[in-house]
């Protein structure tokens, strides 16, 4: 368990209008995002889309053509790395391979003047925390990936840093070790109240632990929003395809609802006004049922334990992904004509184009 | 009883490993043991080791001993000062220059010494202005000598390591440019530059031309101009001093290999057959 003085109420951090391009190409096209006091919000989005270009600002570790990052009030833009006072872990491995672990972890410590006992203890104390206090002793090169990271965070965490910056920290590690890891620095993270950045490219990922996740796209932030808002009410087109699956379903907005799947519906914000567009409907949201004589037929049947998911293909010639529970389809079978309905009762509309 | 055709197999592969090591053995060991052998023969008198004693008693040998030990301990360090810290410089914030540097480095190899000498005795004009005519000026040519086996060996110190990724993690605690170089990227290239030390060391042991052409004595200018007037002392003079270059790269092959046991890093050594280019210059 950490002592008091470990923990440390965490600092607003404020992203201001934050431009940064490569060569003439904008990593990021004025990004604004705020991070409350003590909060986790994970920036998810593809390769490219500037995600890790804005936590190098953030960290020091790179400049901004323009806009500001605010700590508690403070602007912060233009001071170096190892002035900002934030823990980083890194998506390589970072721990010093000359060090052991507990050494590792005092080496920021150190740089502050901490004296011996302080720092021994302070250590032993962060790496029992992330539950490697028997491996102090060891190397980098006689721990496990997922190990060296937990070093990392302790690391990381024993400066009480201001901020906790997490940069694709688990892209490295198998699954199983990904899914224990990514709890713990949740664990973590709520314990010590330190305010997180972490990005990633694994939707999984951020939905389980970020407070919110923001979604970006080509330098700009899509939404920001909690997990369970950002999944049941994208934004935008692109929002609702990156996370989660998605079909699409062609459809004409009239009067503010829509035609989907014969079942009259509303639309959310942010779907076009009027016209033919594409409803985005996720596979969990649609019902699927054998029908003699429908025009639709399954395509495609995945047991998937207690769901399974099944392509249907439409008479048009459009193909839906259907995801229900295992125990209500055990009639179907490729081949099967079905109905399919809808469950939800607003959906996104987006232009065919988006 | 008779050996089955894989025991036979594997007894010729012994007895031509044993061959193949005696014959290169004897081609290594053998102009050694001459050496050492003339270098304890009076004519006439049999074995003495007066010769080896007059290693530390002849003042213009010890002096030159003294001058090449201390112009090797400069080369090293003027050039670890100026080589690390550019190449870290350069792995880390310029990339794009790292091949003009490798270039720049690798140049003195491809200029034979007479060239050198010729370019470097205009420098030296001003060099012994401004620090005398003293030998140990002689670091500033041995360090451009040494660039191009110091940088091979830093540079594969340097690629085995997540210099970006280290150097961005001991700034994020707090750590200057200063500290990540001495307290991060030193310790974990400690063999790379002891391996760049070594090779230093043992080609400014054994250079000649560019000392003798400039009218600079170190050792083997010494060792030279002794051997005209007693041969077999100068002869004690170059075993030894080849004697302890083999000492040196025996240390640098421990040295690499229980380094690379204690971190995962691993450092390739460099090229061992270096130390002879000096004398071939």
């Amino acid at each position: 368990m950490v002592t008091t003085s470990a923990t440390r109420t965490g600092l607003e951090v404020r992203l201001d209008e934050l431009r940064r391009s490569f060569g003439g190409v904008p990593a990021l096209d004025g990004l604004s995002l705020t991070l409350g006091q003590g909060e986790l919000v994970a920036l998810l989005g593809p390769s490219g889309c500037g995600k890790t270009t804005a936590l190098r600002i953030v960290a020091g570790l790179d400049e901004p053509d323009s806009g500001r990052v605010v700590v508690d009030g403070d602007d912060v833009t233009t001071l170096p790395a190892s002035k900002r006072d934030m823990g980083m872990v890194f998506q390589a491995y970072s721990l010093f391979p000359h060090m052991t672990a507990q050494q590792n972890v005092e080496f920021g410590l150190k740089l502050r003047g901490q004296d011996g006992g302080q720092r021994r203890t302070r250590s032993i104390e962060m790496l029992e925390l992330v539950g490697l206090s028997d491996q102090k002793d060891k190397f980098a090169s006689q721990m496990s990936g997922g190990q060296q990271q937990r070093v990392a965070l302790a690391r990381a965490l024993a400066i009480e840093p201001s901020v906790l910056l997490l940069d694709e920290p688990l892209s490295a590690l198998d699954a199983k070790v990904r899914a224990q890891l990514r709890d713990e620095i949740r664990r973590v993270q709520l314990e010590v109240g330190t305010t997180t950045l972490f990005v990633t490219h694994d939707q999984e990922e951020a939905l389980a632990i970020a407070d919110r996740v923001g979604v970006m796209n080509r330098g700009r932030l899509e939404q920001l929003d909690a997990p369970e808002v950002l999944y049941s009410r994208p934004a935008s087109a692109f929002v609702a395809g990156f996370v989660g699956l998605m079909n699409r379903v062609p459809t004409t907005v009239t009067g503010g609802t829509a035609d989907v799947l014969g079942s009259r519906v509303g639309t959310l914000d942010g779907s076009i006004a009027e016209g033919q567009g594409d409803a985005l409907v996720r596979p969990e949201q649609l019902t699927v049922a054998a029908a003699p004589g429908a025009t639709s037929t399954v395509v495609h049947l995945s047991f998937l334990g207690s769901y399974s998911r099944i392509t249907i293909r439409q008479a048009g010639g459009v193909e839906l992904l259907a995801q229900v529970p295992a125990a209500t389809v055990s009639d179907l079978t490729v081949g099967t004509a079905v109905t399919v309905s809808l469950l939800a009762r607003t959906v996104l509309v987006a232009s065919s184009d988006a | 009883m008779t050996a089955s055709p894989r025991v036979r197999a594997r007894r010729r592969l012994a007895a031509f490993r044993i061959t193949v090591f005696v014959v290169l053995g004897a081609f290594f060991v053998v102009p050694l043991l001459s050496m050492a052998s003339f270098s304890v023969r009076v004519p006439a008198r049999g074995r003495t080791l007066d010769y080896w004693k007059q290693l530390g008693e002849n003042p213009e040998l010890r002096s030159a001993i003294v001058t090449s030990l201390e112009l090797a301990a400069l080369t090293v360090a003027l050039m670890l000062v100026l080589l690390v810290p550019t190449m870290v410089w350069v792995r880390l914030r310029v990339p794009g220059l790292s091949r003009i540097v490798e270039f720049l480095c690798l140049l003195p190899l491809t200029i034979p010494a007479i060239v050198l000498v010729v370019g470097l005795e205009g420098v030296y004009a001003w060099v012994t202005y401004f620090f005398g005519d003293s030998s140990l000026t002689l670091t500033f040519a041995y360090t451009v000598l040494v660039l191009p086996y110091a940088y091979r060996s830093i540079d594969a110190g340097l690629a085995s390591i997540d210099v970006v990724t280290l150097s961005e993690a001991a700034r994020s605690l707090g750590a200057s440019w200063f500290t990540v170089i001495v307290r991060i990227i030193v310790p974990n290239i400690g063999s790379a530059l002891l391996s760049a030390a070594f090779i230093s060391v043992a080609l400014v042991l054994g250079e000649f031309t560019i000392a003798s052409l400039l009218n600079y004595e170190n050792l083997q200018v010494v060792i030279n101009l002794l051997g005209k007037s007693d041969a077999q002392t100068a002869v004690a003079a170059s075993l030894a001093s080849l004697l302890f270059a083999f000492v040196l790269l025996v240390l640098l092959s421990f040295v690499g290999r229980r380094s690379s046991r204690r971190v995962t890093a691993t450092v390739a050594p460099a090229p061992a057959t270096s130390t002879t280019t000096p004398r071939e210059a």
